[in-house]
Order: C-alpha cells, then sequence, then structure tokens
C-alpha cells in the first residue's frame, strides 16, 4: 500500500534574525547566531528544511544572585561574584549566546546603578567572544535608566536589550536603532497582546530584523501548558502569514523553571519527588525541550547540565532522518 | 472525520425514490451528516456502503483500552493535532519496562516500588499505568516467570514483548483470562500474533520503519478481525519520532487514513543515552504517543513527566479551579491567621501544602478569581480589595477568629491600602511574595 503523507505548505515564513556583530560587521564578537528563517513547523525536514537551529543561551547576572537556588550557586562556584568570569564559565559550557541580567539592586541594596550596568556588560563582552543579550531588572523606569547607556557604550555589537513591554518599549527602541542593536518584546502568554506590541514596535521603524519576541512561559508544572500553545498558535500564524507574528520567538524556561519549588528547594520535600539535583536539571530540561518543539528559536537556560542535555536534544532533532 | 453530505451522498443509490421521506437522496444525505436522521431509514443502500457509512462513524484514532484487575489505560479517540484546537483527551499510559533476564528478586524490588509510586499534584494523585515485559533471553520458560513474577507483584496492565510467537504464547498462558497489550507483529510473524491476540483478546502493536509496511500490516491483521491495534513506527530518536507520530497523526485526522488510525507505542527506553530518555518520554506525551514505555524508574524523572502529562492534557478551555470559601489548615483556632488567595488549583495548592507542610494552623480563604493565578487575577482585574472583602464576608470568617488578621500575598501588596479601607476593623498584614517562604514568616512575623 502507497502511503502518501500529507505536508503542510504555508504562505508566510519566520524572519531571519542574527545576533551579534563581529569586526567586520562593527562588532567585537568572534562569530555571530542566526535564528528563525523557518518555513514550516518546527523539524519538519521533510517539508522544508529547518533553515536555522534553535539556540541556547545561558544566563549570568551583573552581581551574585540573592534567589537563585543552592544547586545553582554551587555549580557556577566563584564565577558568580564576576560577571567577567562566569561569561567564561558559560561559554566553556557550551552557550552559544550570553544573556546578562541586571539585577534591581547592588551587594549593597541600593538601585543598580548605569555605571555598574555598563561595567558588567563591558566585562562580559572583553572576555567572550558570544553574542551577548542584556536584559533590565523589569521595573520600566530603571530599565531605561540602565539600558540606554548600556547600549550607548555598546554601539554596534548588535546586542538584543530586554524586555521591551508595552510601558517601556519606546525608549529601548530608540536606543536599540540608534546604537546598531536588536530587541526582544515580551508580552504575557497572548497572542493579540503580541500582535499589538509588534505593531507599536514597528511603527517606530525598527527594521524586523532586529526584533525578537518573547511571549513568555511558565514552567513546567506552574503554567508551561499555556505558554506551550501560544508559541503553537504564535508560530502557525506566522506561517500563515501574519507579519506581527514572524519573529523569531526566544524564551526563559531556565528562569521559569527555577523559580519551580521541584527545583528550587531540596529539603522538605515529598520523597516522592526523588533526587533534588536530578529532578531540578529535569525540570529546566524537559520545560525547553517542550518548549523548542513548540516553536522556541533561543531558550535561556541556567544549568550547565542543562544546557548539555537540550543541546542533544537538538542536535537530534536537527539530524534529517533517512528513513522519513 | 465524519463523511460530509456529498462523501454519503455518493454512496446512496441515488434514486430519489422518496421512501425514506425525503424529496431526494442528497437531502437525506445532507440530514445524515448533521445526525438528524439514522442510516436505516433509508431502505436501499447497498452492503457495501453500509459497511462505508460505519467505518466513517467511527474516530480517526481508534480507542485501545487495556485493562487489569480495576486498573485501566486508554489511548486514542483524539481528535486534534493541536491541543489549542480543542484539548487531548486520554492521556498516554506510562509503563515501566522488565526484561525476562534480569533476576527475579530485581524484578519484584523494581516493580512494587514502581506500582505503588503516587505523588500529589494540585491535590490529584498521579501514579504510573502498568509494566512491560520484555523477552530477552529468548526462553518461554523464563519469559512466562518473569511475566507471573509481575503479576504477582501488580494488579496493573501490562505489555508483553516478544518477536517469537512461542514466546509470546508462554508468556500469555502465565496470565491467562488477561486482555494485555501484546508487542509485536512484524511482516514476519503477523499472522502468528493474529492468532495469539485473537486467542487472548489482546490489543497487538505492530512494528514496521515504513509507514507504508505498517499500513499493510494492519490492513491485514484487520482483514484477520483484529481491530485493538497500537502502532510502532519504530522510531528511537527525537527527530525521527518527531517527524513520524506527527505524520501518522496527520494521516489519521487529516486524510482520515484508517490504516494508520491507531495510537502510537513510543520507548523512550531505548534512548542510546540515558539523559535522553525523560526528553523522549516528554515528547512522545506532547506529540502524540498513546502508551510509553520507559526503563527507568526514577522519581525524579518520572514526577515531571506525569507533571508534564496533567499539563499538555488539560483542558485549555477551563483552568483547573478549587472551590473558593473558607479551608481549614490544620486545625486552626481563633488565634490563628487568615491567609488569602486566589481559586487557581496551582496557587491554591503551592499555598495550601506549604503551611499544612509545616505543620502551622491557619484559615485559607480562597476568593473566586475565575481560577487565575494571584498576578494573572490581579492584572484581569478578578482579585481586588472588593472581592476579598466579600469573601470575607460571605464566609463569616470573622465570627470564628478572635485576632482579625489577614495576610495577602506579597505579589499584590499594592491592594493593602484599599483592603484597610474595605476592611477597616481587619489587621492586614503583606505576606512574602512566594509560598515557599510562608512558613518562616509565620513563625517570625506573626
Ligand atoms: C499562566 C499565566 C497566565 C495564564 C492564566 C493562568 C491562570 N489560570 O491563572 C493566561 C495565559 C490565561 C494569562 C492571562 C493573562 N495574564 Co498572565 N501569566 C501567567 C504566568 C506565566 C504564570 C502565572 C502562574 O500560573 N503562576 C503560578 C502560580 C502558582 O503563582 P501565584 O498564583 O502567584 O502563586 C504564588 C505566589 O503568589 C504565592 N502566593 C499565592 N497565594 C499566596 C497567599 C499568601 C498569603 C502568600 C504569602 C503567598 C501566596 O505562592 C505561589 C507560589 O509561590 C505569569 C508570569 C509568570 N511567569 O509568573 C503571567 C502574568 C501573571 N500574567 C500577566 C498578565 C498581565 C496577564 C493578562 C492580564 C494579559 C492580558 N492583558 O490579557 C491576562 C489576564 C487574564 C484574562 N484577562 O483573562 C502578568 C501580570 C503583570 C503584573 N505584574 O501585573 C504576568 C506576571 C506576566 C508578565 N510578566 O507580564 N496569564
Ligand atoms: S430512500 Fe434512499 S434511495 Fe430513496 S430517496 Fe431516500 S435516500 Fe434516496
Amino acid at each position: 500500500m502507497s502511503v502518501e503523507i500529507p505536508k503542510d505548505t504555508w504562505s508566510g515564513s519566520v524572519r531571519t534574525v542574527t545576533l551579534g556583530a563581529t569586526a567586520a560587521a562593527g562588532g567585537t564578537r568572534s562569530h555571530t547566531v542566526t535564528v528563525g528563517g523557518h518555513k514550516a513547523l518546527p523539524f519538519m525536514h521533510f517539508e522544508q528544511p529547518m533553515a536555522h537551529r534553535p539556540a541556547i543561551a545561558l544566563e549570568i547576572r551583573d552581581r551574585r544572585p540573592d534567589d537563585w537556588s543552592p544547586l545553582l550557586l554551587e555549580v557556577w562556584g566563584d564565577a558568580v561574584d564576576d560577571p567577567a568570569s562566569w561569561a567564561i564559565a558559560a561559554e566553556k559550557a557550551g552557550a552559544d549566546l550570553l544573556v546578562l541580567s541586571l539585577s534591581l539592586t547592588g551587594l549593597n541594596g541600593h538601585p543598580t546603578t548605569p555605571e555598574a550596568a555598563v561595567a558588567a556588560a563591558k566585562a562580559v563582552l572583553k572576555t567572550s567572544g558570544l553574542p551577548l543579550l542584556v536584559f533590565a531588572p523589569g521595573q520600566a523606569d530603571l530599565d531605561n535608566q540602565l539600558l540606554v547607556p548600556v547600549a550607548e557604550a555598546t554601539k554596534g555589537e548588535r546586542l538584543v536589550l530586554g524586555i521591551c513591554e508595552d510601558k517601556n518599549y519606546r525608549t529601548i527602541v530608540a536606543t536599540a536603532m540608534a546604537n546598531g542593536h536588536l530587541i526582544s518584546t515580551r508580552t504575557p502568554m497572548d497572542v493579540n497582546l503580541a500582535k499589538q506590541l509588534n505593531i507599536l514596535v514597528r511603527d517606530m521603524g525598527i527594521p524586523p530584523d532586529r526584533v525578537l519576541m518573547d511571549p513568555t512561559t511558565g514552567a513546567l508544572g506552574y503554567g508551561i501548558e499555556y505558554g506551550y500553545s501560544v508559541m503553537e498558535r504564535l508560530r502557525l500564524a506566522a506561517l500563515q502569514g501574519d507579519g506581527n507574528t514572524q519573529s523569531p520567538m526566544i524564551v526563559t524556561p531556565g528562569t521559569e523553571a527555577w523559580k519551580a519549588k521541584e527545583a528550587k528547594v531540596g529539603q522538605d520535600v515529598p520523597a516522592a519527588w526523588g533526587d533534588w539535583r536530578e529532578r531540578a536539571i529535569t525540570w529546566e530540561t524537559l520545560t525547553a525541550v517542550a518548549l523548542i518543539e513548540s516553536g522556541a528559536d533561543i531558550v535561556v537556560l541556567r544549568h550547565p547540565e542543562s544546557l548539555r542535555r537540550v543541546r542533544v536534544a537538538i542536535d537530534d532533532l536537527m539530524t534529517v532522518p533517512e528513513t522519513v | 472525520m465524519p463523511l460530509t453530505g456529498i462523501q454519503i451522498y455518493k454512496l446512496l443509490p441515488k434514486t430519489n425514490c422518496k421512501d425514506c421521506g425525503l424529496p431526494t437522496c442528497l437531502a437525506f444525505a445532507m440530514k445524515l451528516a448533521a445526525k438528524q436522521m439514522e442510516l436505516s431509514t433509508c431502505p436501499h443502500v447497498s452492503p457495501d456502503a453500509k459497511s462505508q457509512l460505519a467505518d466513517a462513524a467511527e474516530p480517526p484514532v481508534r480507542l485501545v483500552t487495556l485493562k487489569a484487575d480495576g486498573h485501566e489505560v486508554k489511548s486514542g479517540n483524539e481528535t486534534v493535532l493541536f491541543r489549542h484546537e480543542k484539548t487531548f483527551y486520554n492521556k498516554p499510559g506510562l509503563f515501566i519496562r522488565v526484561q525476562d533476564d534480569e533476576a527475579s528478586d530485581d524484578i519484584e524490588a523494581k516493580v512494587s516500588a514502581a506500582d505503588i509510586y503516587t505523588v500529589r499534584y494540585v491535590g490529584m494523585d498521579l501514579t504510573l499505568d502498568g509494566f512491560a515485559v520484555q523477552s530477552a533471553s529468548g526462553d518461554p520458560a523464563k519469559f512466562a516467570d518473569a511475566v507471573s513474577a509481575v503479576r504477582a507483584t501488580s494488579h496493573r496492565p501490562l505489555i508483553l514483548i516478544a518477536r517469537d510467537p512461542a514466546i509470546m504464547a508462554a508468556g500469555l498462558r502465565a496470565i491467562d483470562g488477561e486482555s494485555p497489550l501484546i508487542y509485536c507483529a512484524d511482516a514476519g510473524n503477523w499472522n502468528a500474533m493474529a492468532d495469539l491476540a485473537k486467542q487472548h483478546s489482546a490489543a497487538l502493536a505492530v512494528c514496521a520503519d515504513k509507514l507504508d509496511e505498517l499500513a499493510d500490516l494492519t490492513s491485514k491483521l484487520k482483514t484477520k478481525g483484529i481491530n485493538d491495534l497500537v502502532l510502532d513506527p519504530a522510531t528511537r530518536r527525537l527527530g525521527e519520532s518527531l517527524i513520524r507520530q506527527t505524520q501518522i497523526r496527520r494521516l489519521a485526522l487529516k486524510k482520515d487514513f484508517r490504516p494508520l488510525g491507531y495510537p502510537i507505542i513510543a520507548f523512550p527506553g531505548d534512548a542510546s543515552d540515558l539523559t535522553q530518555e525523560s526528553a523522549l518520554a516528554a515528547q512522545a506525551i506532547a506529540k502524540y504517543a498513546g502508551f510509553i514505555v520507559l526503563n527507568r524508574f526514577a522519581p525524579e524523572m518520572v514526577y515531571p513527566l506525569l507533571v508534564l502529562r496533567e499539563n499538555i492534557f488539560t483542558d485549555p478551555q477551563k483552568p483547573i479551579q478549587v472551590q473558593p470559601g473558607l479551608y481549614e489548615i490544620n486545625d486552626p483556632k481563633p488565634g490563628d491567621p487568615v491567609l488569602v488567595t486566589t481559586n487557581f488549583s496551582i496557587t491554591y495548592f503551592s499555598v495550601a501544602n506549604e503551611v499544612e507542610g509545616a505543620g502551622l494552623p491557619a484559615w485559607l480563604l480562597i476568593v473566586d478569581a475565575e481560577g487565575m493565578s494571584v498576578l494573572t487575577a490581579w492584572a484581569a482585574g478578578k482579585f481586588d480589595a472588593e472581592r476579598i472583602a466579600k469573601a470575607v464576608k460571605e464566609t463569616g470568617v470573622a465570627n470564628k477568629v478572635a485576632r482579625k488578621r489577614i495576610v495577602l500575598p506579597g505579589h499584590v501588596a499594592v491592594l493593602s491600602g484599599e483592603l484597610e479601607e474595605e476592611l477597616p476593623d481587619w489587621d492586614i498584614r503583606v505576606g512574602p511574595r512566594e509560598a515557599v517562604d510562608l512558613p518562616a514568616f509565620m513563625k517570625q512575623v506573626l
């Protein structure tokens, strides 16, 4: 019996976005990372070759985090006290990209200063050749105060500046455009909100190949199904030709998974949860793999072993099978 | 996929004889498609058309049920490719595999640990579904012993794995009277396997690495009267499995392709890299497997998989909620504090579990926030001072406590001012942001 395999044909495609600029392009990165470009649903190689593989970013911070799980602090060791060393460690662990998250306050308890933010970003750029994403703490006013000087001090690097939300996108988009950077937009798990924010940032004139979108996700057990489905819907809309959903998608399974008690805590938890370290890494890995299959182009992780496992999974998903 | 009126019309006599009471065969076809009339109303339908129409009434992915002593696993009957289109219905069964060349003590230890394993997640007790017993020794007697050993330890449904019909027969005899899933029929052994499946009313898995071969096999088995079939497309890696399983689901749903309209069985336990077993199983859950065979029983792997399965199979239209109202945690007394949160079940259980686990007594006031988390509900205007005050009044909690202290989730500290206005005689406290920090807060601050 001959079986005719149904193939989807799509009128739209996901845009291609390149992160980082090498010396030739006016930056200092040792290489660039390109994502997106898809003309079919993720890993459907029999319909269209996957233009670019999903990339894995590791999250590092400008200073020792207060609220990270002991498992993470242990695995990164002293590197967490210094963003430059942390960047080297993350690069060694195999990251494609680095996300530098700026903290709300310094170790002294005072709000992070623009000088400190710039110093951290420059230190990371100096020690690591990986393309960099800089995420501000998530308070509109402070974010603007920190991101603008960072953008200016790193002109031409094609950094990704985040997070653009409906409250603060203007300043961030303007500084990204003035300084040759990219932006990442974030909306809370809603297809229409994602489209609206895309319209707003594009109205400011930012070229489409400088925009990533973060549709927001939840961790396994804490809302992953919403993030998963919103990403599937966004990717379907992009392929169907909706220009407001065609940016490559970035999500933060690391942040979300390590907030979950299952990953964060090892004591006073049910015996049925099993070994803490293995459970935590599985929590992060499964959250990431599920989201990659629903359309993520960049996943931001926290633990090096999760990165290793997710990379093995992506390698496998990218292998074009001969039999199918 | 149901037939359209036009498709049904093509199968009717097209004589417009009106015996059905309708003016034309087409009108009758339309009524049938809309399920407003019965096929039997037309006395002239040919037997062939009858069977085709009956086929069309079947679900695109056949429902296969494995039963054993009070436990059952149902798989199939799915209608969509993406959960947001409607919902996924039948959670894939998770099975732990043992080999017949393992020592029987080891088999029993593994099976009994997995059998009694339960873990609580948002108020539900999640468990594994059954066991797969595989012939590795090639010895029918050993296989039968292993099957008996597993059955002596667990009452859950079984999958028997052996390609040699003689070995399979021995395994089946060991659980005579039961209807397990037997794995597998292939191009070489399908006839004998079909006989065994028939004899024991067992469901039969079919294995082939090409879709046309798989379809050939299921068609032959169907003519032999075997209907409860399960597909193994013989892919063992993430990439190829994702593609194959997607193709099979699409063929079933979009093309109404009957020969592949069966649940799929996946073997994450065959992963070459041990750490990929969980990733393969996660993919199988989200992407269309109906039966999933794991090798390892490790709570730290099984718990995340059980949770993922709950998440992917929740109905996207209905968040899991708990009943709003006043909940008593650890026998609270009038002196104990009132904690307030929403009726989203993940939220409720995060808070209730912490307080209960720490052995601290408290009154937990659950506000009707339409099943949303604290911040979602707050952002949507479903969790505000007014609603909290209303819940305080409706539950009559004021009459139960001597000290009127109410603790807000830290994430909605902004509500405290308004709540003071709504509840002037209450002491409004702002708790920590995360429930994990609640016990310490209750001990130190309250
Ligand atoms: C899943 C989700 C959704 C789901 C809804 C899930 C649901 N049933 O609630 C969907 C996709 C539907 C959704 C929709 C929206 N969402 Co939403 N959503 C989330 C997400 C990703 C996770 C929420 C969650 O489930 N958390 C898990 C539960 C357990 O957390 P929790 O209820 O807060 O409980 C914890 C603590 O609060 C604490 N706690 C709870 N109770 C108590 C009680 C006491 C006494 C104490 C001390 C502690 C405590 O313990 C718990 C565990 O630590 C968050 C972002 C994120 N990653 O957190 C955004 C988020 C909550 N959503 C947000 C928004 C804006 C919305 C929308 C308004 C968007 C829109 N305009 O449409 C809509 C509103 C819904 C509507 N209009 O119908 C924003 C809220 C922003 C803000 N700070 O105000 C968030 C934070 C995302 C963001 N960063 O922008 N969302
Ligand atoms: S009874 Fe049958 S053949 Fe006659 S008109 Fe109705 S559908 Fe057509």
